[in-house]
């Protein structure tokens, strides 16, 4: 479609109107933020809760200052956007080809899908002690956590994606006497990209539930580290600055999946 | 001649049963002709197309071919929205490997020769219903088919548009030279297009009658303006048995 240039006032005025709302959502959304940040912390200033138990921000932004001053702040982040971020690529990377695998001969999907769809309800935790005794306590051992949560939904997803092709298509690649591997790149490939884009989300989330499950169980430094440390020497501060960092960036990392969906999909 | 089944059988085999298609079909076109297949639903019209596509094997009796590549045309474009247009007309030089400059160009003149020059860098998502089909046949052009099999490539489209773009069609592949098989439930389009209007019985099907149709001048406008249009649309009825 062409981008107009010139519009009518009722367009003018509905264009005004979605601004307005926009503005509004935003609004609301960040005020909502303020109202609770600062409800907890005039609760923790009045010692209407107990602030060694709930923290309050100004001692979560306190225990940030101290990190940062002992040069641990950005040691530990480092630690677990590293394990994440791997983990995340190495899932990701190796489901695709998987699932091309498995795309490529029926025969193999057919013999390989009881054992994901088993692989897929064990909770990957119980494999705890395994991981443990087979790679360490380094973090070679949290990125393997982390691939292991992550990679079973990644070869189920993109693969739903392959076989969702249009049978349309299908047909008329078969009638110009394509090969699979043509099928593949020219057809299956490209029209599962908005579905590998859906994939990248879901794995953004298993992914951090791998690290932090993987550094809950073994580890010396990370953000889940900072968090079990915490708890065991009762400093809830650590936990919940550690907690608020966690959440600032998963959503980061989420919203650079969901960037590079708009830019691919556009 | 560019195409003929001789006593072709096919039967499909799943877990629920078999499915015996075609029974015995014999019918053969020649090059350059403009042939229609109308029956009634399910009875095997889509499978006489894989046939002659070499989709499908014959379980029983002879299809022999006259030389020159099949074009498949379905019901549905099968455009892919990912590609512009252009792109979409050089599919199946890529899947022969024979993308280099002289087939591309010849493909891109016959593009312009029919009024796709300013849609060439567009999607299909940006065309109406009409002119993807056109698209989509410049596609089927494009690969150099000589035998073009059409599969109700016109029943996805509005009535208007139904009308003008089967005229359309028609007049490309006639100038063109191109022989076509044209799968249809529209009595009144078969007639309006072809040289000759196949019929078949239900599943599993056979040839009822054959109509060589010759009046007009070769247009579906004249065909569809003549007195005897009436005539033989009553006679594919009867022998439809509607
Ligand atoms: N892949 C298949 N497996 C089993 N049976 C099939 C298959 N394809 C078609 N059939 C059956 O074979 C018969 C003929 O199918 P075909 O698609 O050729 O009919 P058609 O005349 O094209 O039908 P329509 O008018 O609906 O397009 C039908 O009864 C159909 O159910
Ligand atoms: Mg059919």
């Amino acid at each position: 479609m062409k981008k107009q240039t010139t519009y009518s006032q009722g367009h003018v005025e509905f264009l005004k109107n979605v601004r307005r709302k926009k503005i509004i959502i935003w609004t609301a959304r960040l005020g909502l933020l303020a109202v609770i940040i600062g409800a907890w912390e005039l609760c923790a200033q009045f010692e209407l809760i107990d602030p060694f138990v709930t923290s309050s921000p100004s001692r979560v932004v306190a225990t940030i200052g101290e990190l940062y001053a002992t040069g641990n702040l950005f040691y530990h982040i480092g630690i677990t956007l590293m394990e994440t971020i791997t983990g995340f690529f190495a899932a990701v990377i190796t489901g695709y080809g998987v699932a091309v695998l498995l795309w490529m001969s029926d025969g193999a999907r057919r013999v390989f899908e009881p054992y994901i769809v088993v692989l897929n309800a064990l909770p990957k935790i119980a494999l705890g002690p395994l991981i443990i005794i087979w790679m360490g306590t380094g973090y070679t051992a949290i990125i393997f956590m982390t691939v292991i949560v992550a990679i079973i939904v990644c070869i189920m997803n993109t693969l739903t994606g392959f076989l969702q092709v249009d049978g349309t298509m299908l047909m008329l690649m078969r009638a110009l006497g394509a090969n699979k591997r043509q099928t593949l790149c020219k057809l299956v490939i490209p029209s599962s990209l908005p579905q590998l884009m859906n994939t990248l989300k879901v794995a953004v989330g298993l992914a951090w539930i791998g690290s932090i499950m993987g550094e809950y169980i073994v580890s010396r430094a990370g953000l889940g580290y900072l968090i079990v440390y915490g708890g065991q020497v009762f400093r809830l501060d650590l936990v919940m600055t550690a907690t608020i960092i966690l959440c600032a960036l998963a959503g980061a990392m989420y919203a650079a999946v969901a960037l590079l969906e708009k830019l691919v999909t556009k | 001649m560019i195409l003929k089944f001789t006593d072709v059988d096919y039967t499909y085999h799943t877990l629920a049963g078999e499915t015996e298609a075609l029974k015995g079909l014999n019918f053969d076109i020649l090059r350059g002709q403009f042939v229609s297949v109308i029956g009634p639903s399910g009875c095997g019209k889509t499978t006489i197309l894989s046939l002659a596509a070499g989709i499908l094997q014959p379980t029983g009796g002879e299809i022999t071919r006259g030389g020159g590549d099949c074009g498949y045309m379905l019901q549905r474009d099968a455009l892919f929205p990912w590609r512009t247009v252009e792109e979409n007309i050089f599919l199946p030089l890529e899947i022969r490997g024979t993308k280099n400059a002289a087939e591309k160009s010849r493909a891109l003149a016959l593009a312009e020769k029919y009024g796709l020059k300013d849609f060439l860098k567009k999607r299909p998502g940006e065309l109406s219903g009409g002119m993807r089909q056109r698209v989509a046949l410049i596609r089927t052009l494009a690969a150099g088919a000589e035998l073009l099999l059409l599969d109700e490539p016109f029943s996805a489209l509005d009535y208007q548009t139904r009308l003008e773009v089967c005229d359309d069609v028609q007049a490309i592949i006639k100038n063109e030279k191109k022989t076509a098989l044209l799968v249809t439930h529209d009595i009144s389009e078969a007639i309006a297009l072809s040289d000759k209007v196949i019929v078949l019985s239900a599943r599993p099907a056979r040839v009822v009658a054959e109509h060589d149709i010759t009046f007009g001048d070769g247009t579906p406008k004249s065909r569809r303006n003549s007195g005897r249009f009436a005539a033989m649309f009553e006679k594919l009825r009867d022998e439809l048995g509607i």
